[in-house]
């Protein structure tokens, strides 16, 4: 009743103090309702999330840190730990620089065809990446049209071609391969960030810039890149940590050779179904802790980021 | 610097912004780009200063008789005040200001004292001078638009362009801002075009106005041509409030610009709130008027605003002053003479 009175004061006061007492009453007449849906909650994070992650960490530290460091450290899992960082070394900045161009001529230009190039930066999104690596395979692969350049006759630019074939380049089963199926399959995460994000900027500022005699490199330089840093560190966060864990199109295209073409998340999958659990969970924690590494930084850029946006 | 414009066409797709425009603004003059929203004023504002360019084929900028057409923006010599500001967030006010000549290359740019003397001089100028460290989020929308301008200056353009400068503040600090930039206008005596669509405002602060509508220009003159001699009915219906009085009526005076009132041509007359007189009595055949019925009185502020009605449909809004009303002493539903002191008819017979 209480609430009825103060409300008829004045319109703020009484939307504050209904939609107070709106809760109050939720918190007191269903306590039990609450209490259960925590519980829910909380066994179902526990079980999903949680215990699985802890079991990585338990599993791995099994026999010891000492075997744990032993196969972290052991040839084969040091080779796919490099071949995951050249991997992502590669795509992430990529994509950055991918990602930048498509948001820059999406949102600060109108052309013919603009809405196909924003459904085409969604297809990595769309298509299963086992798809995603058959396709690399069909194209790139010794039995594809990679390969029959390779044994034409009369090819195009014949010099790449004795080139390519004194250089044995491959492309399929061997880094190159691996490189672009994590390019294709992490392409939309830096785009898909920066779009709205400069759609509700607008351009004025790079208007401004324009007026004020700035060229194009130096109004992207001090106008653009400043005003979509935030957005662009957490769209390189997370398309950084789909490009490490990346398994389907790697695996389509890596052939899976023992130190040489397996990443980390292929050679879990070998060491697990070779029934080594210890050095399978130990580099499972590497992307565990991946995992939690990238949910720190993605929590303390948000909190940044939204920070100046209210600015 | 004279800013001319030459037969500007723009189109976006099926739509027509601007269909063939002419303008002439006179060095060291303030005019105002007014009309609707849609009217195409905007798109002539961005096209004077190369954020657009005009249709292909069709027209000509001239800075001071220097053909600038094909110049891009940045090589224009203009200051562009937009709406929201466009202030660079990230940078303090005073980064902001300087913008212009940081970007120079190396050979024109200024050195670094000179440059923050300048960044000075402008914020005096705008009378900001203590806001240099502070950033555009942390300032009022009247600062920021003043932050805008003293930015747009430091590049020392040739011709100001603003467009809505004002648009985005609350009335108060309209008001204010908009005298201020007359005075300061005055001050420097830059050329300068704002685009409005508040007819107050133009009419206020502008030397020149000129009326758009539909893509073209519709009149241009001086704030007192454009509103005591309005040269369509659109001018007419958007410089201030008008009756359309159904012809015939009885003691109609003769138009003061165009022929005289002819029933057979002319269906409506254009009377403006003010130039129509309530009566109590005929008092003589000079005041012949027709019977109106007094529906609604506002007598609230310095002028009073009645609403009377003449036959059962035709609603007439007049002004009278408080004095006025006083002696008159009208009560709503009397019957009363009324009068008009001056009328303007159109020869063509406009849709609008």
């Amino acid at each position: 009743m209480a609430s009825v009175v103060s409300s008829l004061k004045s319109p703020s006061a009484g939307s504050s103090a209904s939609a107070e007492s709106r809760t109050s009453r939720v918190t007191r007449d269903s306590a039990w309702v609450r209490w259960t849906l925590t519980a829910v909650a909380l066994l179902f994070l526990t079980g999903f999330l949680v215990l699985p992650l802890a079991a990585v960490f338990a599993e791995a530290l099994r026999k010891g840190l000492g075997v744990y460091f032993h196969s972290l450290i052991e040839s084969d899992a040091l080779a796919a730990i490099r071949l995951t960082l050249i991997a992502s070394a590669i795509s992430v900045p990529a994509n950055v620089v991918f990602g930048i161009a498509a948001a820059w001529a999406i949102t600060k230009f109108q052309f013919r065809g603009k809405n196909v190039l924003i459904t085409l930066i969604d297809l990595p999104f769309a298509v299963s990446p086992v798809i995603s690596g058959l396709i690399y395979v069909l194209v790139f692969g010794l039995q594809g049209w990679y390969g029959q350049y390779l044994n034409a006759e009369h090819p195009w630019f014949p010099a790449l071609q004795s080139w390519l074939v004194d250089q044995d380049f491959k492309i399929i089963f061997a880094v190159p391969g691996i490189v672009l199926a994590t390019t294709f399959v992490t392409f939309p995460f830096v785009a898909r960030e920066l779009i709205p994000l400069m759609q509700a900027q607008g351009s004025d500022e790079e208007f401004a810039a324009l007026t004020l005699g700035a060229s194009g490199w130096q109004i992207f330089r001090h106008v653009t890149l400043p005003n979509i840093k935030w957005g662009l560190f957490y769209g390189v966060i997370l398309c950084n940590a789909r490009a490490m864990g990346e398994f389907g199109a790697v695996s389509v295209v890596s052939g899976h050779i023992r130190g040489e073409t397996n990443t980390i998340p292929l050679h879990v999958e070998i060491l697990y179904n070779e029934y080594n659990f210890t050095a399978a969970f130990a580099m499972a924690s590497i992307l565990a802790l991946l995992a939690i590494f990238t949910l720190i930084l993605k929590s303390v850029v948000e909190w940044r980021y939204a920070g100046s946006r209210a600015a | 610097m004279s800013i001319i414009a030459q037969n500007i066409k723009k189109t976006f797709g099926t739509y027509t912004a601007l269909s063939g425009v002419d303008l002439n603004v006179p060095d060291g003059k303030l005019v105002a780009l007014l009309g609707p929203s849609g009217s195409g004023k905007t798109t002539l504002l961005r096209i004077i200063a190369g954020l657009e360019f005009p249709d292909e084929g069709s027209g000509r900028i001239e800075f001071h008789g220097e053909d600038v057409t094909n110049v891009p923006a940045g090589k224009r010599g203009v200051g562009f005040v937009f709406q929201h500001y466009a202030l660079f967030r990230h940078m303090t006010v005073a980064e902001n200001v300087a913008f212009g000549l940081t970007v120079r290359k190396r050979k024109d740019r200024p050195a670094k004292s000179e440059i923050a003397d300048r960044v000075n001089k402008l914020l005096k100028l705008v009378q900001l001078e203590a806001l240099g460290k502070r950033y555009p989020a942390q300032l009022s929308g009247g600062q920021r638009q003043r932050i805008a301008l003293a930015r747009a200056l430091a590049v020392e353009p040739k011709v100001l362009l603003l467009d809505e400068p004002f648009g985005a503040l609350d009335a108060k600090v309209r008001k204010e801002l908009r005298r201020w930039l007359r005075h300061f206008q005055d001050e420097i005596g830059i050329s300068t075009v704002f685009v409005t669509h508040d007819q107050e405002e133009a009419l206020e602060i502008a030397d020149e106005v000129v009326v758009m509508n539909n893509a073209k220009i519709e009149q241009v003159g001086s704030p007192q041509e454009v509103y005591d001699h309005p040269a369509t009915p659109f001018v007419y219906q958007f410089l201030g409030n008008v009756n359309k009085l159904q012809l015939p009526w009885r003691g109609m005076p003769a138009d003061g610009d165009n022929s005289p009132v002819t029933d057979e041509v002319n269906k409506v007359a254009f009377v403006r709130p003010h130039e129509l007189e309530v009566l109590r009595h005929r008092t003589g055949a000079e005041t012949e008027g027709e019977r109106v019925v007094v529906r609604s009185i506002q007598s609230a502020g310095s002028i009073a605003r009645i609403t009377v009605v003449r036959g059962s449909s035709e609603y007439i809004d007049v002004e009278l002053s408080r004095q006025q009303l006083d002696e008159l002493e009208l009560i709503i539903d009397d019957s009363v003479l009324l009068r008009v002191r001056r009328s303007r008819t159109f020869a063509e017979d406009y849709a609008i």
